[in-house]
């Protein structure tokens, strides 16, 4: 059952997206805590870099002297500011449109109209963590060591940096307010592998079986997908489980027949009839769904 | 045997070839550049893209195999970001960027540079009326460690002297380099924070104008202001330009948040944010060369009809950048 939980979950993020060949794309809007993933994946590796970097800057000026100190040392100011301003520019400027953690996280960058991803609304996107990152971080770092007004004074700047950390929270889309501002989104569009069909095993077994039409009719097009994702999976106890619950519920006598043949052989046939449905035009939902 | 087979299946096993290689091509694309690509790749792109797409509409109305659409879905949406993606080389993107959309973004929004600039004015006049009634005030608005001794205190020998140091050359660079990466993030910052209904960069432009006008009664109340003027304005009509700028961009995001108009807040919120993003790309880069003009130019050059040469070189070089009349181009 938790397959068909999570394709109710993923239609609530899904969002449409006509290309201008007229075909809805279907996009998925990334989900706050993959989002939340991504960026600590990016700030590891920004803190890791910088203390690399670090460490070398101290490294080199100690190895050429004091005369070359200076230039390590605007290198080494430059590589900061180009780290904490530059990383997610750079990284969302690519084709991939996504950092190395989004890329991790399987989430890539978009403009929220369809059109193309321009360079203001990334560099704007990311300014704009500035409100929502930093400040806070240095609020919370800068904590006030004395109480009465500082400490009221304090709340109350946390409270209203919360307002716009949390702002991916309260809006359909989990926009964030340098989405909103740079009118862009992040969306979900994992590499997908192309899976083997799961017909193909059945038209080898299908001679051995035979089923009556309205045998085939028990079912709909949900139950078929859960039987694919069954056959996918190969687990033996399921697949058992699963076997004696049809034939149970179809009243078909497997005898000697291996579980698996008998489902790959039940799922091509039911699939057959259910394809020729639809292409006149009729596609049935479920086992409820009767026409 | 071939009988048996569904027509979703020999659909799939027709097309396949297709899918893959388009499915390479992205692949390759996104790993490595665009550039990867040779000619024949990048002219199969969009055919491969388009037959895929019609597979997925033909799979999503024939087929079942809930794998196939999942992956046809997946590939046609990294076919699509690719194929209408940004296509303008770098080149044509910094060239646009340099003749049309900076200078078109500042001249957006000319109203809330006026009123950043009429904000960091007032931040002055206050600062320096307070200072005037009491000497005391100085220490509200100038952090002491900046000030470094520039005080009310200070004797005007010691305040004129400071104007001219020259240490050599020796850490100018790194000098610079911290005042650009200093100022440009306060700069940012003061962008970013707009978004809060334009409150902070308010409080922001005040506080530097309050600054400035607490220095310059310090080195006017000493006689020594002509001398105070060459050595800010120097770097300082660029920096101080760059940094109303900024306030202006802030400005315009809060109004935007606040006030939308007739289009939906989302909307005018994202078609502010785009051009006001451009101006602050801008502003980083003048904030660059006034971090130059300030670790060099200033240090380097001591000679008060210099720096005000200089200084009124740069307004006019932005001014006529900005804001001269250029001729219409076509729309595109």
């Amino acid at each position: 059952m938790t397959a068909i939980d999570m394709t109710a979950e993923a239609r609530k993020r899904q969002r449409s997206l006509i290309t201008p060949e007229g075909i809805d794309l279907r996009l998925e809007i990334a989900s706050v805590g993959q989002r939340l993933g991504a960026l600590l994946i990016d700030l590891l590796i920004i803190v890791g870099v910088i203390i690399g970097f670090t460490i070398a800057a101290f490294v080199s000026a100690g190895m050429l002297g004091f005369r070359t100190m200076e230039m390590v040392g605007v290198i080494w100011l430059l590589g900061l500011f180009l780290l904490r301003n530059g990383y997610f520019l750079g990284f969302e400027m690519t084709a991939r449109a996504a950092t190395p953690g989004k890329r991790i996280m399987g989430l890539r960058v978009a403009s929220r109209d369809g059109g193309r991803l321009r360079f203001e609304a990334i560099f704007t996107r990311n300014v704009m963590r500035e409100l929502e990152l930093f400040l806070p971080l240095t609020l919370m770092l800068a904590a006030p060591a004395t109480g009465g007004i500082g400490g009221w004074m304090y709340l109350l700047g946390l409270i209203w940096c919360g307002v716009f950390v949390f702002l991916p929270l309260f809006n359909a889309d989990k926009l964030r307010a340098g989405d909103l501002v740079a009118g862009t989104w992040v969306l979900r569009t994992p590499k997908q592998k192309l899976l083997r069909d799961m017909a193909d095993d059945g038209a080898l077994h299908q001679p051995d079986f035979a089923f009556t039409p309205a045998q085939l009719d028990a079912y709909g097009v949900k139950e078929l997908q859960v039987l694919e994702q069954v056959l996918r999976s190969g687990d033996r106890p399921t697949v058992r489980a699963v076997a004696d619950r049809i034939a149970a519920k179809i009243g078909y006598e497997r005898g000697p027949a291996r579980d698996i043949d008998f489902l790959h052989a039940y799922y091509h046939a039911v699939r057959g009839r259910l394809e020729s449905r639809l292409l006149m035009g009729r596609r049935r939902k479920d086992k409820f769904d009767v026409a | 045997m071939s009988d048996l087979q569904l027509k979703s299946q020999r659909f799939r096993r027709e097309r396949e070839a297709d899918w893959r290689r388009l499915e390479t091509l992205v692949t390759k694309a996104e790993t490595r550049s665009a550039g990867a690509l040779s000619d024949t790749e990048i002219l199969a792109m969009p055919v491969l893209y388009r037959s895929t797409l019609s597979a997925l509409s033909v799979a999503r109305a024939t087929s079942l195999d809930q794998a196939l659409i999942g992956y046809l879905e997946s590939l046609a949406a990294r076919a699509y970001f690719f194929v209408y993606g940004a296509r303008s080389t770098p080149q044509e993107q910094l060239t646009a960027f340099f003749s049309r959309d900076w200078p078109g973004g500042v001249r957006a929004m000319w109203r809330e540079t006026l009123i950043a600039f009429a904000i960091t004015a007032l931040g002055a006049v206050v600062a320096w009326w307070l200072i005037g009634s009491d000497a005391d005030w100085f220490y509200a608005f100038v952090d002491p460690q900046l000030a470094s001794g520039r005080d009310p205190t200070a004797a005007a020998a010691t305040l004129r002297e400071g104007l001219y140091h020259t240490e050599g050359s020796d850490g100018l660079s790194f000098f610079a380099t911290m005042l650009f990466t200093h100022n440009s993030q306060v700069a940012l910052g003061a962008f970013a924070l707009g978004f809060a209904l334009g409150v902070p960069t308010i409080v922001l432009l005040l506080m530097n104008g309050a600054m400035l006008g607490a220095m310059l009664h310090v080195f006017f109340s000493k006689g020594v202001g002509f001398e105070f003027g060459g050595w800010l304005l120097i770097h300082g009509v660029t920096e101080l330009f760059a940094i109303i700028l900024a306030g202006a961009a802030g400005l315009r995001i809060g109004w935007a948040v606040a006030f939308p108009g007739d289009r939906s807040r989302l909307e005018a919120i994202s078609e502010t944010g785009r051009a006001a993003g451009a101006a602050m790309m801008g502003v980083v880069i003048m904030l660059m060369l006034a971090g130059l003009l300030e670790g060099f130019g200033r240090q380097l050059i001591t000679s008060d009809v210099a720096r005000y040469a200089i200084a009124a070189g740069t307004a006019v070089l932005w001014a006529a950048y900005f804001y001269a009349p250029r001729p219409a181009r076509p729309a595109r």
